[in-house]
């Protein structure tokens, strides 16, 4: 039976890059919070990427348990995030940063 | 057998769990309330959660022991940093009881954020694994965005909130990122195996090591406000509620110190020339940056924001010199530190009412004619901020710069003695303020609530002790460093 070849593990890493970098750049680009939080969380998943083919390549099981804290705490950091933004829109109408400039100097 | 050794490792986190348990209380206490006013007995339930806490945590000193299988540890500097937290908790819980009623602060929910808060900055510097100071992080950011975001109606303090949560995100995401890379090229993430590993090369040190390191020098330098990360702190400072700046400028500092101060002095403990290099343009940016920005602030809160953010980088001079002993210096400046700023929060606090926050300098002028003791105590914790003798400020300052000294660093040294002359200009301006010029205008009566004089007092007390015996402190504080 023929089997897929194997990826090699530097793509799971250069994958993981190109999502955190991304995110990253959508973070700061970005003016709208919740498409910039939408671009926090692919950071996240670049993140979790990493992790799990450390994991698989190391042959440990630290890197996955990691994974399992990090999605957890992203889903809470997603319900005060969205309470956060849900209050902004409620004195201001929209959640755009680039309107939100009341405290500067 | 097994399982009655994972129970009874449950005795060394007994302050854990008293501040997590009453933080729980109320909660249920909350729950149970019928009318939406500032709550007297959460705050009871806070100061006394924190007290018993303190008394637990005073009993693990000189215990030391690796716990959950090395996830966890207790050790002096662990339990120094906790007690710090504690008291920082029971100095703002007292000032809390009147700020919040006052305020209007009726959410019973606030004494239980502000535990929560220490539960994860309690965590963040006893964790000896990355999941651990993770979560620890975690656990503390989220109670402080919601803090930050407590004056619903107030659009400044849900600005403050929205930016302190995406900045925090972000630089969580490269903390995070970091991890994954040294995980990934050292293969574990526990920080005193690591430090073995890396000492018995067992692993090939590959760029890959070095990128993680300098993402956790990101995700911990974002949390203790150091230049260039440092964008959120005056906004922040300035929209949160005062009493949650106060927490955020000495607490979150403090953890964020103590969990960078692990990994760095025991993980990367060998590289020290790789990261005190990037660390030393960090401390010089940081203290430049933040001194000359302070010069030009009209607002008590910005200015002592900034001033925060050059506080970060005296302390990162003593970081620089990667000396195992000397960073005790760091230990004892995080006190000193906690101590002035509450103080002077407090103050702040004290002058503003209720839609009416009086943080203009102006709003300070000819105060001395009218309240001497307000003028006094303000001006005690400008110079102690300044480090001018007889104060802790000054003996904090001492302690650091001659670290650098000891290690060679002369530069760093001048630089930072240099920073603090530009620093006496903006603290002293305030003083001049209060005690050479006319008033603008009426205060109106000021409310002297036990609350705030009892923690004005208090802070008063631990400068000037710190600041003329230093020696018990600073005793402890090597002691914390020992088991680096």
């Amino acid at each position: 039976m023929p089997t897929l070849p194997e990826v090699p593990i530097s793509l799971y890493f250069a994958l993981s890059a190109i999502l955190f970098t991304i995110g990253a750049i959508g973070v700061i680009t970005r003016r709208n919070a919740i498409i910039i939080f939408l671009c926090l969380e692919l950071m996240l998943n670049g993140v979790n990427l990493a992790f799990i083919a450390a994991g698989n390549a190391l042959n440990s099981l630290d890197g996955v348990v990691f994974v399992f804290f990090v999605m957890t705490v992203a889903a809470a950091e997603a319900a005060v995030g969205l309470a956060i933004f849900v209050m902004i829109f409620r004195l201001k109408g929209n959640v755009n940063v680039d309107q939100i400039n009341l405290l500067k100097g | 057998m097994d399982f009655m050794q994972f129970v009874s490792a449950f005795r060394w986190i007994i302050p854990e769990i008293v501040v997590t348990a009453c933080a729980l209380l109320v909660l249920i206490v909350e729950a149970f309330r019928r009318e939406r006013g500032a709550s007297l007995a959460s705050g009871i339930i806070c100061l006394a959660g924190s007290v018993v806490a303190l008394y637990y945590t005073r009993c693990l000193w000189n215990q030391q022991t690796p716990l959950f299988n090395g996830l966890y540890v207790i050790d002096n500097f662990g339990t120094f940093f906790k007690s710090l937290f504690l008291i920082i908790l029971v100095l703002i819980s007292i000032v809390s009881l009147r700020y919040a009623a006052r305020e209007e602060i009726g959410f019973g929910e606030y004494y239980a954020l502000l535990m929560l808060g220490v539960l994860g900055m309690m965590v963040m510097v006893s964790s000896n694994s990355f999941i651990t100071i993770f979560i620890g992080l975690e656990v503390m950011s989220l109670a402080i965005y919601i803090l930050c975001g407590l004056f619903r109606d107030n659009l400044k303090s849900v600005e403050a909130a929205l930016k302190y949560f995406l900045l925090g995100a972000f630089a969580t995401a490269f903390l995070l990122y970091g991890m994954a890379m040294t995980y990934a090229s050292s293969g574990t993430i526990d920080v005193k195996e690591l430090g073995r590993l890396v000492s018995e090369h067992c692993f090939d040190i590959t760029p890959l090591f070095f990128c993680g390191m300098s993402l956790l020098i990101v995700g911990f330098g974002f949390k203790i406000a150091s230049v260039p990360f440092h964008m959120w702190t005056p906004d922040v400072y300035e929209g949160a509620p005062t009493s949650i700046t106060a927490y955020m400028a000495t607490g979150v500092k403090a953890a964020a110190f103590g969990a960078f101060l692990r990994v760095f002095y025991t993980g990367f403990f060998l590289f020290t020339e790789d990261w005190s290099a990037i660390l030393w343009f960090i401390a010089v940016l940081t203290m430049i940056v933040g001194n000359i920005i302070a010069l030009v602030q009209n607002n008590i809160k910005r200015l002592l924001a900034y001033s925060s953010i050059a506080h970060a980088g005296y302390i990162l001079v003593a970081f620089v010199t990667g000396d195992k002993v000397l960073s005790s210096s760091i230990l004892f400046y995080l006190m000193v530190y906690a101590f002035m700023n509450i103080g002077a929060f407090t103050v702040v606090i004290l002058l503003g009412r209720k839609g009416e926050p009086n943080e203009e300098i102006e709003s300070y002028a000819g105060l001395a004619a009218r309240h001497p003791f307000i003028a006094l105590s303000m001006a005690i914790f400008l110079l102690s901020l300044a480090g001018i003798p007889p104060l802790g400020g000054f003996m904090g300052k001492f302690y650091i710069f001659s670290a650098a000294i000891k290690t060679h660093y002369y530069w760093l040294a001048v630089i930072g003695v240099l920073n603090s002359v530009v620093a006496a200009y903006y603290y002293l301006r305030v003083l001049m303020y209060m005690y050479f010029k006319e008033p603008e205008r009426e205060l109106g009566t000021i409310d002297f609530s036990p609350a705030y004089v009892i923690v004005i007092l208090v802070s008063i007390a631990a400068l000037l002790y710190t600041g003329i015996w230093p020696r018990t402190v600073i005793l402890l504080a090597q002691h914390s460093v020992s088991i680096f």
